[in-house]
C-alpha cells in the first residue's frame, strides 16, 4: 500500500474557494480538534473571486492581495492544503473520495464547497481560442495576457460578471460589445429600473450594448475567434471573446454518489445532502431560504459561502443552528458602487427612491407589502436600513418609502414578523 | 519596516509588520490574525473589518468617507472612533498606529 496516496481526516472539504477556506478557518476558530484536508483543484491558495472581474482584470490589485488567508495560515491552522486536486468520485458507503489520478482520501465528514464551473456556450465555435469564461485565476490571467493585442473585445452575457468586465475593459481603451439575450441586463437579478440606468450608464462610457440579441456561433480565423455571429446573420467582429453566462454547479460526483439534487445538491438546514455525514455549501447547495419565502434555491454569492460555511463548521463541532442570513452582493462598476440587499424574485412592487439623475438612489423591491430587497446604486445608507426593513418583515408605508428625506427604518407600519427560520 | 499594534479581541496587544500600499485590514489579515472575516475584500460592503483606532490617534487618519460612515452607523457596538480596517491605506506616516478589533457578533 502506497502510503503517498492513501489518507484519511476527520474532515475533507472538496473546493478551495470561499466556502471551503472559509469552512476550515471556522472550524478552527469553533476550537475544532479534528484533522481537516481542504482540497481543491486550482494550483493556487484559496483566493477572493470577486475581484477577477473587477480590481485584478483592472490591474489595480496584485494575486497577492486576493488571498483569502497567506500561506503560513494554513500551517499554523493545521489545515492540510492540496491544491491541484481534482475529486471526481465519491464512495458514501466506504466513506472515501477520489481524485482523478487515483489519490484516496477518507473522511468522517465530507463538506463539499466545489462552487461550479462557468458554463460554456453551446455554440459552434464556442472552443476556440480567445473565448475566454471568468471563474479562475487562471482565466483571468489568460484573458489578460492576450488583452495587449485585442482592440475589440465582445462580452457574452449582461450578468455582474460581463457589466464589470465590460466595465474595466472599456475603462482600457478597448471596443466593447456586449451582447445579452434578454430584453435588459441582470434580467435573472433584479428589475428593470436598475438595468435600465446601468445600460445608460455603460453606453455613456463607450459600450456598445446589444440586447435582447441571440448568438449564432463564434467564428475562427486560424483556429482563434475571430467574431460573433448574432442569430440574425450580422457578424460583430472581436479580438476576444468574454462568456459570462452563468455557472453549472459542479456536483456531479455527489449526485452519482445517490445524494439528492439536480441543478445542485440539495441540503438541509444545517448543510447536510442526503448522504450520510455529507455536507454542502456555497454556490453549488440547493436549500430553502428564509428570505426566498422558504422557496428552494441556490445562492451565487460571497455572502452564502461565508454564511453557510459558518452553518456546518458549527454543525461538524457540535454546536449547529439553521442557516438563516439576509442574502447580499455587491458590484463595482466605474465609480458605481452597487449594493443589493435581499431577493428581489416574486416582487410585485418596485419603487425607486432618490434620483437617478444624481447617480445616488436605490430600487425598493416588496412582495405582499413588505421589502423583500433593494438594489442601491451609491446608496449604502439604504443599503444599510433597508436590511432592518426585510429582517423586520413589517408592513411599511410604500407612500414613504420613495422619499430619500425619509429614513428607511421610520417607515415600519406593523409589528416585526421575521422571515421563518427553518427547524434542524 | 513600519507597525501597526493590533489589540486582539483576547486582550492581546502586538506590533505587527505593515507594508506600505495595503489597508490595515490586509495587515491584520496577512499576519495570521483570524478575527476579521473582511468578507467583502475592501468594497464598502459588509463592515467585518471593524476595528476601533486610539482616540489619540484617530485625527491623524484621513476622516472616514460618507459610504464608510453609512455602513459604520449601521454596525453594533460602534465607538466614536470606529473604523473599516479595509479603508485605513497603511503607509509608512502611520507607523506606530494603534488600532483594536471591536467585538465579534
Amino acid at each position: 500500500m502506497s502510503g503517498a496516496t492513501v489518507s484519511d481526516y476527520d474532515v475533507v472539504i472538496v473546493g478551495a474557494g470561499q466556502a471551503g477556506a472559509q469552512t476550515a478557518i471556522a472550524l478552527r476558530q469553533l476550537r475544532y480538534q479534528g484533522t481537516v484536508a481542504l482540497i481543491g483543484d486550482e494550483a493556487e491558495l484559496p483566493y477572493e473571486r470577486p475581484p477577477l472581474t473587477k480590481a485584478y482584470l483592472a490591474g489595480e490589485k496584485s494575486f497577492e492581495r486576493l488571498l483569502i488567508r497567506p500561506a503560513a495560515f494554513w500551517q499554523e491552522k493545521a489545515v492540510d492544503l492540496r491544491p491541484g486536486c481534482r475529486i471526481d468520485a465519491v464512495d458514501p458507503a466506504a466513506r472515501r473520495v477520489t481524485a482523478a489520478d487515483g489519490t484516496s482520501i477518507g473522511y468522517r465528514r465530507l463538506v463539499w464547497a466545489t462552487g461550479g464551473a462557468a458554463r460554456r456556450l453551446d455554440c459552434p465555435g464556442a472552443a476556440l481560442a480567445g473565448v475566454h469564461s471568468m471563474r479562475s485565476r487562471a482565466d483571468a490571467d489568460r484573458l489578460a495576457s492576450e488583452l495587449p493585442t485585442a482592440r475589440q473585445v465582445v462580452v457574452i452575457g449582461g450578468g455582474y460578471i460581463g457589466l464589470e468586465a465590460a466595465a474595466v475593459l472599456v475603462g482600457a481603451g478597448k471596443a466593447v460589445t456586449l451582447i445579452e439575450a434578454q430584453q435588459h441586463v441582470l434580467a435573472r437579478m433584479s428589475g428593470t429600473m436598475l438595468a435600465r440606468f446601468l445600460e445608460a450608464e455603460h453606453r455613456a462610457r463607450g459600450v456598445t450594448l446589444r440586447l435582447g440579441t441571440a448568438v449564432h456561433g463564434i467564428e475562427g480565423r486560424d483556429g482563434t475567434a475571430c467574431g460573433v455571429r448574432l442569430a440574425s446573420g450580422e457578424l460583430v467582429p472581436a479580438d476576444l471573446v468574454i462568456v459570462g453566462v452563468g455557472i453549472v454547479p459542479a456536483v456531479a460526483p455527489l449526485l452519482a454518489a445517490g445524494a439528492r439534487g439536480s441543478d445542485g445538491v440539495e441540503v438541509d438546514a444545517v448543510c447536510r445532502t442526503s448522504l450520510p455525514d455529507v455536507y454542502a455549501i456555497g454556490d453549488c447547495a440547493t436549500h430553502a431560504n428564509a428570505f426566498a419565502d422558504g422557496a428552494r434555491i441556490r445562492l451565487e454569492s460571497v455572502q452564502n459561502a461565508n454564511d453557510m460555511a459558518g452553518t456546518v463548521a458549527r454543525s461538524i463541532a457540535g454546536v449547529a443552528h439553521p442557516y438563516y442570513a439576509v442574502p447580499w452582493f455587491w458590484s463595482n462598476q466605474y465609480d458605481l458602487r452597487l449594493q443589493t440587499v435581499g431577493l428581489a424574485a416574486g416582487h410585485d412592487l418596485a419603487v425607486l427612491r432618490g434620483a437617478i439623475d444624481a447617480r445616488s438612489f436605490s430600487v425598493i423591491y416588496l412582495r405582499n407589502g413588505r421589502v423583500v430587497a433593494l438594489d442601491c446604486v451609491n446608496a449604502t445608507k439604504d443599503y444599510i436600513q433597508g436590511r432592518k426593513l426585510i429582517e423586520s418583515g413589517a408592513d411599511v408605508r410604500t407612500d414613504l418609502i420613495a422619499d430619500s428625506t425619509v429614513a428607511l427604518t421610520t417607515c415600519l407600519q406593523s409589528e416585526c414578523r421575521p422571515p421563518m427560520r427553518s427547524r434542524i | 519596516m513600519a507597525s501597526l499594534i493590533v489589540t486582539t479581541r483576547d486582550g492581546a496587544t502586538r506590533p505587527l509588520p505593515a507594508d506600505a500600499g495595503l489597508s490595515v485590514m490586509e495587515v491584520i489579515r496577512d499576519n495570521g490574525i483570524d478575527e476579521l472575516l473582511a468578507a467583502c475584500g475592501g468594497s464598502l460592503s459588509c463592515g467585518t473589518c471593524h476595528v476601533i483606532v486610539d482616540p489619540a490617534q484617530a485625527l491623524a487618519l484621513p476622516p472616514p468617507s460618507e459610504a464608510e460612515r453609512e455602513l459604520l452607523d449601521g454596525l453594533d457596538q460602534v465607538a466614536p472612533t470606529s473604523r473599516l480596517g479595509c479603508q485605513i491605506a497603511f503607509d509608512g506616516r502611520l507607523d506606530g498606529l494603534r488600532v483594536t478589533i471591536a467585538p465579534g457578533s
